[in-house]
């Protein structure tokens, strides 16, 4: 998948929001595979960027490639899960998978899929219950057999375990990795939280404004950083910390000198 | 624990009390585990409880009123009693009027509201759907709709005569409204998440309707139904009390025109009663959909 030159800004909305630049020139080259995490501060066109990943919308210039041949609307090669799981409430988690399966599937094979990957997520023992009768891991592990569902060549995941608590987010991380490892489609992750990125991508892209750059110019790639060691990776790695602890500046957070080992 | 009372407000109250009670027993939290068996309790009280409470008022009107006819405060002209009512709907049916005259409002109402109703989903679902539909046609369709809708009773019997065509048509016209308005509004409020994954997930327009947008308003269009049912009796009524040689609101002018208390009321009463049960079908029809849709 490449992504070259994407533009994307906005328009005077009807409500009187002034006319916005969010995207400048991202460029971009993911290979198959490749799991890559996009972290920037809030605001600056993570989503925006994704949406034109998965053809939810379209840049003002530029374009998204996947496998060579440009993106027009929705891409069928695609599949995504949200920060929220959005399930349809009405439907059963068996159901809400299924919304997954490309148009056209054989009922037998889509079925006979929907089981694998419920089995793949560990819910097959929830499979009849209703969205609301389950835990938020397991509607977003859901949403997640939903995506997957596609038998997607490009996953993108915006924020997908922003909203778990802290435990079942590195439980959620590790299903992910293994997922990866059962089914390696290429995964563009977009997430707020850096460990995360570090422990499961093989980049890190950076996002923001470049600096020194005028105010509302919209964002760019400010670095990509290499993520040395092959997965599973450990947490406590201390040249991850170095390489955490320099995202973080280019996030804006402080860098305090004074390391002080916490057990993760 | 609590002792049990007869009134309803009483047993509310109890229960309050007994959650109180049993969360100081319990140490539990009073918003937590303790206020859950409670309100389970009022689920499970069977079915011929609450008919038997709601059966009250209206067994206590029928007593009041036999009460008031019979004191001769009010003289029999202008008050009939429950009695005589009776009689004149069975002195009715025995001539086989009353059923007639039932059996035409129904076939009626339910023509109207279901031919109202279909094309209220139609065309709510078109301009709640379609940006370009919606600015084209809203517009106009909210101008028919603030035509008061007896206005058109006069073009109707012009155009299509005082047969069954113009009356259904009117009641068509009142029930369409209704399911319009509230369908309409509600697919442009579905939740816009759900709508992009439907989106996401590659969906035709239609297949997005059916399956997310559709189900999404299920019970919003439930309450819509029921407004135009509620139209389409009245709608029922003024057709026929305008143009008709036959059906319940007949049987109200004649009965007007002849000084007929007694069948006065009976058409009124029947009127609730018909109107409470095509309501109460309306009332299945949202427990099953609500069942599988939410």
């Amino acid at each position: 998948m490449s992504l070259r030159g994407v533009n994307r800004s906005f328009a005077v909305s009807e409500r009187g929001i002034p006319a916005r630049q969010v995207l400048t020139d991202v460029t971009l080259e993911i290979s198959p595979g490749e799991i890559v995490a996009l972290i920037g501060p809030s605001g600056c066109g993570k989503s925006t960027l994704l949406r034109q990943v998965i053809g939810l919308d379209s840049p003002s210039s530029g374009e998204v490639r996947i496998d060579g041949s440009a993106l027009v609307g929705i891409d069928q090669r695609c599949a995504i899960a949200f920060q929220e799981p959005r399930l349809l409430p009405w439907r059963s988690i068996v159901r809400n998978v299924e919304i997954g399966l490309p148009r056209g599937t054989d009922r037998a094979i889509g079925h006979s899929r929907v089981t694998e990957l419920l089995h793949l997520v560990q819910l097959e023992e929830s499979s009849q219950l209703r969205p609301r009768q389950v835990s938020g891991g397991m509607a977003q592990r859901a949403a997640l057999a939903r995506a997957l569902a596609r038998g997607p060549g490009v996953l993108v995941l915006d924020e997908p375990f922003g909203a778990l608590d802290a435990l079942t987010r590195l439980t959620m991380q590790d299903l992910l990795l293994d997922i990866h490892a059962a089914e390696p489609a290429t995964i563009i992750l977009v997430t707020h939280d850096v460990d995360e990125a570090l422990y499961l991508s093989d980049r890190v892209v950076l996002l923001g404004q470049a600096p020194g750059s005028a105010p509302g110019s919209g964002s760019g790639i400010v670095r990509i950083v290499d993520v040395p060691g092959a997965r599973p990776r450990d947490r406590a790695n201390a040249q991850l910390a170095r390489i955490r602890s320099e995202l973080l500046e280019g996030l804006g957070v402080e860098r305090h000198h004074q390391v002080i080992p916490q057990p993760s | 624990m609590a002792i049990r009372s007869n009134s309803e407000a009483d047993v509310a109250a109890n229960e309050a009390a007994t959650v109180l009670q049993s969360a100081l027993e319990f140490e539990h939290s009073v918003e937590g585990t303790a206020l859950a068996p409670p309100i389970r309790r009022t689920q499970k009280r069977p079915r011929w409880f609450a008919f038997l409470v709601g059966a009250v008022v209206p067994v206590a009107l029928i007593v009041f009123w036999q009460l008031l006819s019979t004191s001769g405060i009010i003289p029999a002209y202008r008050l009939p009693t429950p009695i005589s009512v009776w009689e004149a709907g069975v002195d009715l049916s025995a001539r086989g009027l009353l059923l007639q005259d039932v059996a035409i409002s129904t076939q009626r109402v339910l023509l109207g509201f279901f031919l109202g109703s279909i094309s209220g989903l139609a065309v709510g679902a078109v301009i709640g759907l379609s940006r370009w539909a919606s600015l084209l046609v809203a517009p106009t369709v909210g101008a028919f709709r603030a035509v008061p809708s007896l206005a058109w009773v006069p073009l109707l019997i012009l155009y299509l005569g005082i047969h069954e065509d113009s009356k259904v048509l009117l009641i068509t016209i009142g029930a369409f409204f209704p399911v319009y308005t509230t369908v309409s509004g509600a697919l442009r409020h579905v939740d816009h998440q759900l709508v992009e994954v439907g989106r996401a997930f590659g969906r035709s327009r239609m297949n997005l309707l059916l399956i997310v947008q559709l189900p999404a308003i299920v019970p919003t269009v439930v309450s819509g139904l029921r407004l135009a049912l509620a139209q389409s009796w009245l709608f029922l009524v003024a057709a026929e009390l305008i143009f008709s040689s036959i059906g319940l609101g007949f049987l109200l002018k004649e009965s007007q025109d002849n000084g007929r208390i007694d069948r006065l009321f009976l058409a009124i009463i029947l009127l609730a009663v018909l109107g409470k049960l095509t309501d109460a079908l309306i009332g299945v029809l949202e427990r099953f959909l609500l069942r599988r849709w939410s």
